[in-house]
């Protein structure tokens, strides 16, 4: 079983987003998708200060498997991006919801209405057992 | 409903993750794709091997009707045991499947042809045989391969005396056969180790034993990137009926001489041979970010487009890697979409890795 913390919202393509105090959220892929995908090779973070719409591809990985992208879960400006993935893109391997966050966006809309449109925990365990079969 | 090998217990046991491959069930890693590779690099590693078909040729013909059912001659088998890498040709020359064919009497050969094309081999194989009124017998064998620079002293370790004997010395390439088990020195990942063809029972005991010996299982996830650092071809992938082993990097494999041997494919491959191939194929090397795959279109300046046949990341060299067929003017470097970007990539021989080391100047 994959692991979904409750904490934070889900996105259809995979994609976690975490709300911090700063009023940004921070996204990553969940535990599910870098199962999925298989050992990472690279990890390319997008530039800080684009704006990204919600569901636009703003980053990529690369796994032995294949190539994806990941799309931002609500529009924002990307204010942090983890850099450290570029040397030890495994960290999305082994840890997906904590050093192996991808991106920090500062959302261009208040964050409580754009994040409703997200899954919760329990909604996206349904989805992704659906989807597994 | 897709096969499972008797070995497929040990492999859910084991963490593995099952995909289908070619009709069977098969293990593509244990967790980490990447950690399996260098394990085989660097010590050793088992792989289930047991989807592959393993066919024995019985008769008094079967040599003659060997050289003249495979590309490559086995009149270079001379000696009991010697194994030899070959294509079996349609009369245009395209490549039905690549296999291993050991010798080990003149009336009697065994060969290990590919999963996915077991049909149509056993198809043609017989279909060919007829003539020469040789049997055909497909084998319902399991097959272990432990490959890497620790795994020979290993299997040792394990076998039972008279297996041991017969197996301790064999030389690279040769196998021996021991009442129903089968040793060779051979393999698909470009280091040292065997491969080991016996009777299902006796095969998840021999898995057991070799990992309660450290022995590490591998998934086929890594059997692919060991191959292609190795440079060798993948059925399906980098050859298939529509290209000819001249096309495919095989001309080596092909036995011109004697002149007057005649086997299937001769003529035309004669022909191409003559007036000159159009594509070949060809290593490639790719050091920035990104990742070569299979499909991604090459182009060639001056001489027009071609296309990766097998590409991944080679986790001995730290970089993308790939056999791409291409216009055969090609010279040094060549350029790849990857991802709608075109970028340089540079052109090499195979292999890129061979006993742990890179061939490759990084």
């Amino acid at each position: 079983m994959s692991n979904v913390p409750a904490d934070r919202k889900y996105a259809t393509t995979h994609e976690w987003v975490l709300e911090n105090d700063d009023g940004t959220v921070t996204v990553g892929i969940t535990d599910h998708a870098q199962d999925q995908l298989g050992d990472m090779v690279y990890v390319e973070v997008p530039e800080l200060g684009i704006i990204v719409q919600a569901e636009e591809a703003c980053a990529v990985l690369e796994s032995v498997k294949a190539a994806s992208d990941i799309y931002a879960p609500i529009a924002g400006e990307v204010v942090d991006a983890n850099d450290r993935l570029s040397d030890s893109p495994e960290t999305v391997n082994q840890d997906p919801y904590n050093d192996g966050w991808i991106m920090k966006l500062k959302p261009l809309e208040p964050c409580v209405s754009i994040t409703e449109e997200l899954m919760d925990a329990a909604a996206y365990e349904t989805f992704i057992e659906d989807e597994d079969h | 409903m897709a096969g499972r090998t008797p070995l497929y217990k040990e492999h859910i046991q084991a963490g593995a993750k099952m995909v289908p491959f070619g009709g069977w069930d098969m293990p593509i890693h244990y967790g980490s794709q990447i950690s399996e590779h260098h394990t085989v690099r660097r010590d050793k590693g088992m792989f289930d091997v047991s989807h592959m078909t393993v066919v024995d040729l019985e008769g008094d013909n079967t040599r003659p009707f060997l050289r003249y059912l495979l590309a490559n001659s086995v009149d270079r088998l001379t000696d009991s045991g010697k194994a030899l890498y070959s294509c079996m040709l349609t009369p245009e020359g395209t490549v039905i499947d690549d296999l291993i064919v050991y010798y080990l009497r003149n009336d009697f050969f065994r060969m290990v042809v590919n999963a996915a094309t077991r049909e149509k081999d056993l198809t043609w194989l017989r279909r060919q045989a007829d003539a020469f009124s040789v049997t055909v017998s497909e084998r319902d064998l399991s097959m272990i391969a432990v490959q890497g620079p620790n795994a020979r002293q290993t299997v040792l370790e394990q076998l039972e005396p008279e297996v041991h004997n017969a197996a301790k010395n064999l030389k690279a390439f040769f196998s021996a056969q021991v009442g129903d088990w089968f040793i060779a020195r051979t393999g698909y990942t470009g280091e040292d180790g065997f491969e080991i063809i016996l009777p299902a029972d006796a095969a998840v005991e021999l898995w057991r034993q070799l990992l309660a010996h450290g022995v590490s299982p591998i998934g086929l996830g890594a059997r692919d990137t060991l191959r292609l650092e190795a440079g060798m071809n993948l059925y399906g992938s980098d050859m298939d009926e529509t290209t000819t082993p001249l096309e495919s990097a095989l001309s080596w494999t092909v036995a011109w001489e004697p002149e007057d041997r005649d086997f299937i494919g001769r003529e035309s491959l004669e022909k191409q041979r003559k007036e000159g191939v159009g594509d070949k194929l060809v290593g490639l090397v790719f050091d920035g970010k990104g990742v070569l795959r299979s499909h991604q279109k090459v182009v060639v300046e001056g001489f027009g487009e071609g296309e990766i046949t097998s590409g991944s990341f080679s986790p001995t060299l730290g970089c993308s890697i790939a056999l791409a067929r291409v216009p055969a003017g090609v010279g040094k470097s060549c350029a790849v979409e990857i991802r709608g970007k075109l970028v340089t990539a540079r052109v090499v021989k195979p292999p890129f890795v061979r006993n742990g080391n890179s061939c490759i100047q990084l």
